[in-house]
């Protein structure tokens, strides 16, 4: 496949950042999304130029790290993968691919696609510890769970903290990531006992580093390569109101 | 106590309570004008606006729907501006992601209906509580708000001026009416279908239902 990559290059953080076009030829479909940047930054590296800077680590969409806003959507045009699971089969020979990095306030870009995503952890942070009682190994089921909110849990622990909810939410908010958190303790025993001031630190965290308020769009979900789902974030709503009130 | 009442989620439930309760007046105010369909006379709608106009209840409430229409419109632009300030460098592309489109637009449709509501006041509000509305023929002390009405339904330009504001606020009604139930955490995939298919009814109901009106008023 032959494509022409408009990518946006940026220096550093307080660099102004311009699109820059690269021809790429011979790339096989097969090949995966970051293998064919791989591709190219061989080429670059080979011509002396400074090769493009972009996330990555597992390549096997577990980790998160990888990031990309291509063609107008985060994690490029599949729904429920990461960028490392996009294959070039998606593309057809002569497309223009244009890829950008996350775009919002309190991701700033480090270098090129690169972004700072560490307004995430400061979040985690924020929610403080979970109780656990430590001492011999309890029975199993010694707490009952109902099958129904351990799957819930499940769900909502596997957000990635990718960040493709707030690249591709209008606001770049951060409800989807930060309701995801909440819930996969609020929805457990163990974690109801610092749950009010979980929820509360976590949201008071979140509106101080910046990002946007929610507005209903639902993009979140529907970006989400772990398919969170938007009744993360009304459980968030009620947690925060019950919260709040008592 | 200031960072419950600057959080983004305490403004969303604001936001929320304040708009079904515009919402509930929209209804009031839809049933009121369709007297005028249903009473050729317009005895039934002067009757209607005329309770509305004395009754102590009434016009002391009145005061709280004005808050309320302040409050929903103060606390959407201080969420919109928050919320373009949290992208200060746009995208290049983007493609549409939103799983409701009309969501977009959320914050134009409310300016055009702002932008209608301060025109409406002084059509009739205006006219009314400075006494500018001539007496209803026979109906000593109530005023002829229905004559009014009908000599703004007659002028073509204010009919199709006024249709195209009601679409707005139909489209502005579809997304608000489900959201709002997201933002108060009342979202359970159960009941959230029927909320999305009430909000839309809904919408469609109160669009029409202002639309029919003048239209008929027009072309009568």
């Amino acid at each position: 496949m032959d494509l022409k990559l408009k990518i946006w290059r940026q220096a550093g953080p307080d660099a102004s950042g311009k699109f820059v076009e690269y021809p790429i030829q011979d790339i096989s479909p097969e090949s995966s999304f970051l293998e064919m940047l791989d591709i190219l930054n061989e080429q670059l590296v080979a011509k002396g130029e400074d090769p493009v800077a972009f996330d990555h680590d597992c390549r096997e969409g577990i980790c998160g790290t990888c990031s990309l806003f291509i063609n107008g959507r985060p994690h490029g045009p599949d729904t429920a993968i990461t960028t490392c699971q996009l294959h070039m089969r998606r593309f057809k020979d002569g497309d223009t691919i244009v890829i950008e990095p996350w775009r919002a306030k309190p991701f700033p870009v480090i270098k090129d696609l690169m972004v700072d995503r560490i307004a995430f952890d400061e979040i985690i942070q924020a929610g403080g510890y979970v109780s656990i009682n430590t001492g011999p190994m309890p029975d199993a089921n010694v707490l009952p769970i109902p099958k129904k909110n351990a799957d819930l849990a499940m769900d909502a622990a596997s957000c990635i903290g990718c960040g493709a909810c707030v690249a591709t939410c209008k606001n770049a908010s951060a409800m989807l990531f930060v309701s995801a958190k909440v819930s996969q303790f609020a929805l457990l025993p163990q974690g109801k006992a610092e749950a009010k001031e979980r929820v509360r630190k976590m949201v008071a965290k979140m509106d101080e580093l910046g990002f946007g308020n929610c507005t209903n769009t639902y993009a979140c979900e529907v970006e989400c390569p772990k398919e969170i789902s938007v009744t993360n974030i009304a459980r968030m709503n009620r947690e925060f109101f019950m919260a709040k009130i008592s | 106590m200031s960072s419950t009442f600057y959080s983004s989620l305490t403004k969303k439930y604001v936001m929320s309570l304040a708009g079904l309760f515009l919402l509930s007046f929209l209804l009031v105010h839809l049933s009121i004008n369709l007297l005028l369909l249903l009473d050729e006379s317009r005895g039934l709608f002067n009757e209607a606006a005329h309770f509305m106009g004395t009754n102590p209840f009434i016009q002391t409430f009145q005061w709280v729907l004005f808050g309320g229409f302040a409050v929903h419109m103060l606390v959407g632009v201080i969420l919109q501006i928050q919320n373009w300030m949290a992208r200060p460098k746009r995208y290049n592309k983007k493609a549409v992601s939103e799983e409701s489109y009309l969501s977009k637009f959320m914050i134009h449709t409310g300016i055009i209906i702002a932008v209608f509501l301060v025109i409406h006041l002084g059509d009739f509000f205006v006219l009314k509580i400075t006494g500018q509305v001539p007496e209803f023929a026979g109906h000593h002390g109530t005023e002829d708000m229905g004559l009014l009405v009908i000599e703004k339904f007659k002028m073509g330009g204010y009919v199709l001026f006024y249709v195209i504001v009601l679409i707005f606020l139909g489209f502005h009604l579809d997304h608000a009416f489900q959201s709002a139930f997201q933002s108060l955490g009342l979202n359970n995939p159960k009941y959230m279908p029927f909320l999305k298919g009430l909000g839309r009814i809904l919408a469609i109901v109160i669009g029409l239902g202002y639309i029919l009106i003048p239209l008929v008023i027009y072309f009568k």
